[in-house]
């Protein structure tokens, strides 16, 4: 049996690629989705040798909302699982005085993942079948100084994605989300990140196709996040408010 | 970022880049100071440089495989266990390997790395087809074998001291099964040793492990392990049908660094001793799947931690032919005089080698390895005398702690290398903590 497709949004993401490797090498075609897809050539290639798939290229920008229909219309068809990489950290500090840099990053995170899931969400309820993956992040979990406009971009795309899994529980789709804590990526390169906190690309893959095979609705990746934010949540505003994070 | 070699003795302060583009790359090379980095899993520094280490691993694509001559051109930090995963399921494997599957391609390059088959097939260069190397001024240059380009030669066994290697094109070799044909002889001695080699010189595969801490006659025993590819036929009708699938091995896992004293004489005597009735109880012919003939360390993940924290040295020198036998029974009553065991003692014989800069030459090659402390240094320095004096050489890969001096005298090519890198302006844009230490 011919497996379903899977369509990567912001296929060129390290964490897009662990993703795109996890689900060819259980047989499953893999559509990467990005800007200048041209360029993704060489992981296109390497899928197709590896795992003697079927991988293909688009073109995509998810802030070009606009287009997000004929986006759609021109895959091969609707795939299986979607599954949403995209995202953008910025830089706070620009962030906070300049609110078209603060924009971008809230459109990147929340506002156009959250579109194209939207569209392939209507087309997988009348199919009656699909499953919805949303990269989100535990910056979404509560506000810190040090990077709550992407932080708070993160949250409205985690309701976003709580509210399309009630929405479509009772319809055949399943939605998953993915709270990674540190993933050692692009995005975090150069930052001095705790090891026994900071998960490879890699283990993101396994978990996200761990996770939609077993229909899970919310993973932190590495367990021991789960612990770490349980306790970030509970700590008091009146404290939390004072605390370097 | 704190990073070491595999030996865990050269424990690191590191910046360390993961670039994902060959512009990334560029930029990283024109900072000067930079040193390709793979899988990590040389011994000692050579894959570490202070101020610039730039990290491969993001150029891990597979792009092409022609089925008809078994060329594939892979990325240079694709890891040889995923050339296996994807190859041999379709009845190819690498024409050479190294003791772990966990190596990129570009540090097989750098190292030319050697297997169990170097007698018969050579080191790792000899499947290499050509290699995409990023020089000093940033340009990417193709280097074919054949061409009269010298750096194709340099770069094999060059330690990444020629530049960032990119792409590799080599040939796999075609297989029946994923299994080997092992033949174990037991030798009772390092002559009858040497002797088993050389009446096996036809076998595909042979390596022997050797009992380090028995002395006077019995010196040198050893047990041979021979290895063939089986063919399909060759299998028990019952694996027949899937030639290639191997039971799934149990992977054991070290969590934590041992404490110093669980690797003592004592215990280090007690696992020669086992090993080696082991091996004459089972000496004859059996069936081994590949990760198991090949890797049998991997099974045990993250093994190096049984050192404790220190870590461990290896120490592998080469002699030629002539003063083989002599140079072997030198290092090994030293040893044994010291009474400090290696855990893992493998003799393996080399064949003919011709080229620049690579480790092997034809004779026969030893390799140790030994915790980490004051008394294994002075022990250490000893048997680097010997190997000078028998005409022997070192082999990069593992080495953490040799001299400018002792490096120079073992091997005249370096003077030749040395000289090269400057006039080239390699010696500025590429130097690892080890090509610091030995003055490359
Ligand atoms: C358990 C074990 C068994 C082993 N058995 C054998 C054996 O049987 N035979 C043998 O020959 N070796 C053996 N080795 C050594 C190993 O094969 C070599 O050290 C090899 O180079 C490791 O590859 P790596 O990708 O980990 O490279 P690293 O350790 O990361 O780097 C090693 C060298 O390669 C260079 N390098 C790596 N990638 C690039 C690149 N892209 N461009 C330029 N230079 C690069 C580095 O600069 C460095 O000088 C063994 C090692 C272990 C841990
Ligand atoms: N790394 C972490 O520690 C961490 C932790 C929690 C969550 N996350 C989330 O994980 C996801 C992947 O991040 P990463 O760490 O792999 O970093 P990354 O490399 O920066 O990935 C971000 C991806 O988003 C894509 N993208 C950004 N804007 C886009 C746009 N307008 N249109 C289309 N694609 C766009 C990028 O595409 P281009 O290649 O075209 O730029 C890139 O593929 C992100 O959503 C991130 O927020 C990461």
């Amino acid at each position: 049996m011919t497996k379903g497709a899977v369509l990567i949004l912001g296929g060129r993401s390290d964490i897009g690629r662990a993703i795109a490797r996890a689900f060819a090498a259980e047989g499953h075609p893999v559509w990467l989705a990005a800007r200048n897809a041209d360029g993704l050539e060489p992981d296109r290639a390497d899928l197709e040798l590896r795992y003697r798939v079927e991988a293909k290229c688009f073109e995509f920008d998810v802030l070009a909302t606009h287009r997000l229909e004929g986006f759609a219309d021109a895959l091969p068809g609707l795939p299986e699982v979607v599954v949403s990489v995209v995202g953008y950290m910025g830089d706070q500090q620009v962030s906070e005085t300049d609110p078209e840099a603060a924009a971008r990053v809230m459109r990147s995170n929340f506002e156009g993942p959250a579109a194209a899931l939207a569209l392939f969400a209507n087309r997988f309820e009348a199919r009656g079948s699909g499953v919805i993956v949303g990269i989100s992040s535990v910056a979404g979990e509560r506000g810190r100084a040090t990077n709550y406009v992407y932080g708070s971009a993160k949250a409205g795309f985690t309701a976003f994605l709580s509210g399309l899994r009630n929405r479509l529980a009772k319809k055949g789709v399943h939605v998953l989300t993915v709270l990674p804590g540190f993933v050692a990526t692009a995005m975090t390169e150069g930052m001095d990140l705790p090891e026994k906190l900071t998960a490879q690309p890699e283990e993101v893959g396994r978990a996200v196709l761990r996770a939609v095979k077993s229909k899970r609705n919310v993973i932190y990746v590495k367990p021991v996040w789960c612990l770490v934010m349980a306790v970030i949540r509970n700590i008091p505003e009146a404290i939390f408010k004072g605390m370097k994070l | 970022m704190r990073i070491a070699g595999w030996g865990g003795t050269t424990r690191q302060d590191c910046r360390v880049s993961h670039p994902r583009s060959e512009a990334e790359v560029a930029a990283r090379i024109a900072e000067g100071h930079a040193i390709a980095r793979g899988a990590g899993r040389a011994y000692g520094d050579a894959a570490q440089s202070a101020l610039n280490t730039v990290d491969m691993g993001r150029f891990d694509r597979m792009i092409s495989f022609d089925a008809e001559t078994g060329l594939l051109v892979a990325e240079a930090g694709v890891r040889l266990a995923d050339v296996i995963a994807a190859f041999l399921p379709r009845g190819w494997f690498p024409a050479v390997t190294p003791g772990t599957k966990h190596v990129s391609v570009g540090g097989m390059v750098a190292a030319d790395v050697h297997g169990k088959n170097h007698h018969r097939d050579g080191s790792f260069g000899a499947f290499v087809e050509f290699i995409d190397l990023m020089g000093p001024d940033g340009a990417v240059r193709r280097l074919t074998r054949g061409d009269n380009d010298e750096m194709f030669g340099w770069t094999l066994g060059g330690m990444g001291l020629t530049g960032v290697i990119l792409r590799v094109g080599f040939r796999l070799r075609p297989v029946e099964s994923g299994w080997i044909r092992q033949k174990s002889i037991v030798a009772g001695s390092l002559a009858e040793a040497m002797a088993a080699f050389e009446a096996n010189a036809g076998a595909t595969y042979s390596v022997a492990w050797i009992d380090c801490l028995a002395r006077g006659v019995a010196m040198g025993r050893s047990i041979l392990m021979l290895g063939e590819h089986a063919s399909a036929a060759e299998l028990p009708a019952e694996r027949r049908a899937a030639p290639f699938g191997v039971p799934a091995r149990r992977r054991l896992t070290v969590p934590f660094h041992a404490p110093g004293f669980a690797l003592n004489g004592l215990t280090v005597r007690a696992f020669n001793h086992l090993y080696y009735a082991q091996g004459v109880k089972k000496a004859g012919e059996s069936l081994v799947d590949w990760d198991s003939y090949f890797y049998p360390l991997d099974a045990i993940h993250g093994w190096n931690k049984i050192y404790g924290r220190r870590g461990f040295v290896q120490f592998q020198c080469a002699f030629p032919l002539a003063t083989a036998e002599a140079g072997l029974a030198a290092l090994l009553t030293e040893i044994s005089r010291a009474g400090q065991g290696s855990f893992l003692a493998v003799l393996k014989r080399f064949g003919p080698q011709a080229s620049r800069i690579s480790f092997p030459m034809e004779g026969y090659t030893l390799a140790l390895d030994f915790p980490l402390h004051a008394r294994t240094t002075a022990l250490l320095e000893r048997l680097d005398r010997i190997t000078l004096a028998e005409g022997g050489r070192f082999y990069l890969a593992k080495d953490a702690r040799m001299t400018p001096h002792t490096l120079r005298k073992a091997d005249k090519r370096m003077a030749e290398f040395i000289a090269m890198r400057e006039r080239t302006g390699l010696a500025e844009a590429f130097s690892s903590t080890q090509s610091e230490r030995l003055a490359l």
